[in-house]
């Protein structure tokens, strides 16, 4: 999933001053699940604000609610009858559903309540750790289901670099070394042989460096 | 016991103290409240293992965000008592009481212009 993180209060304070009447609108899927930007995250940050603007004195409605996803249509069109009643909307969606919130709801100011930080999974209640960069172009399958991509600090794509020490990466003694741990995978696997075969050297023209990315798939489209 | 604590606190009463969300410290403040003290059983007692230490983590989450919008976090508080400990709870009320005292009344309740009077203290077991 999308793994994001509430921005601290005063940042949004900051961006909606001056609005009158405030949508904070969470989202059902994803941030949800990492508890950054669900229905009770827009509640707290919706109390949050009534109480901060009532102390300044300043006569600010806020509101709260929370869409299936954001990132779909049908679900933002609910709010068709809706988005009249407010003069901006902070979104807790992802960067995505913060986006898609302006292009359908051209003229009104959308604010991003979160930090959207990487695709990851629940490590344990509370703690999110990242899995995948969304590359375009998947390589777990010679690298025993571990991404060198999003594991790897450089994203080597044949091992692990000089900074490897004891199974720890350069950047930080509290991160794994994404190639010590696909080689320990692959020795379980019985699999150490892809060592010796060098993959060539990847096109990342699928990842971010060939530009915004577009998926279609023909047999879906109506 | 029969032991007097302040009348001005009003006690809601939970099975555990880490039913206590977030939300609900908030809805208090926001509602009017000059202060919430959380009173979860001793570190270490709980009967649900780590519902205090779950409360404690969501008060201080509480206090950051009061901070940052101007309340004060000061106003929310986490104290472990077990259940025999009625003494001390006497003791924790009247110390919240005079802590809220001298901070003077909710500045959400001053600045509210109408509205259902909201409880001095409030307190959760």
């Amino acid at each position: 999933m999308i793994i994001a993180k509430g921005k601290p209060v005063e940042e949004i304070i900051n961006d909606i001053r001056g609005y009158k009447k405030v949508l904070v609108l969470g989202c059902d899927g994803c941030v949800t699940v990492c508890e950054a930007g669900g229905m009770k995250e827009a509640q707290i940050l919706g109390s949050a604000l009534r109480m901060h603007f009532r102390l300044q004195g300043e006569d600010v409605s806020v509101e709260e609610a929370s869409l299936t996803r954001q990132c779909d249509r049908p679900y933002l069109a609910q709010l068709n009858d809706k988005i009249g009643n407010y003069d901006a909307v902070v979104s807790l969606a992802c960067g995505a559903g913060v986006q898609f919130m302006a292009e359908t709801f051209d003229n009104k100011p959308i604010f991003p309540g979160v930090n959207t930080c990487f695709i990851g999974v629940t490590e344990e209640k509370g703690v999110w750790t990242e899995r995948c960069q969304a590359c375009g172009d998947c390589v777990l399958a010679s690298t025993g289901g571990i991404c060198p991509v999003a594991r790897c600090s450089k994203r080597m794509s044949n091992g692990p670099c000089g900074g490897s020490a004891n199974g720890k990466c350069e950047v930080s003694k509290e991160t794994d070394c994404g190639w010590h741990l696909i080689y320990e995978r692959l020795k379980q696997l019985g699999q150490l042989d892809r060592f010796s075969k060098p993959t060539s050297a990847r096109s990342w023209s699928t990842s971010r460096d060939g530009g915004p990315r577009k998926v279609i798939k023909e047999v879906a489209r109506i | 016991m029969r032991l007097s604590y302040p009348t001005n606190v009003r006690i809601v009463k939970l099975p555990c103290s880490g039913r206590v969300d977030v939300i609900h410290l908030m809805t208090a403040f926001e509602e009017g409240a000059d202060g919430v003290f959380v009173a979860g059983c001793l570190e270490g007692d709980c009967h649900y293992q780590s519902g205090n230490l779950r409360a404690k983590r969501r008060v201080a989450y509480v206090a950051e965000i009061l901070d940052q919008i101007g309340v004060g976090g000061e106003r929310v508080q986490m104290y472990n008592l077990s259940a025999g400990q009625g003494p001390r709870f006497a003791e924790i009320a009247r110390e919240m009481t005079e802590k809220i005292r001298q901070l003077g009344p909710s500045p959400i309740r001053k600045a509210k212009s109408k509205g259902p009077k909201g409880p001095a203290t409030e307190e959760a077991a």
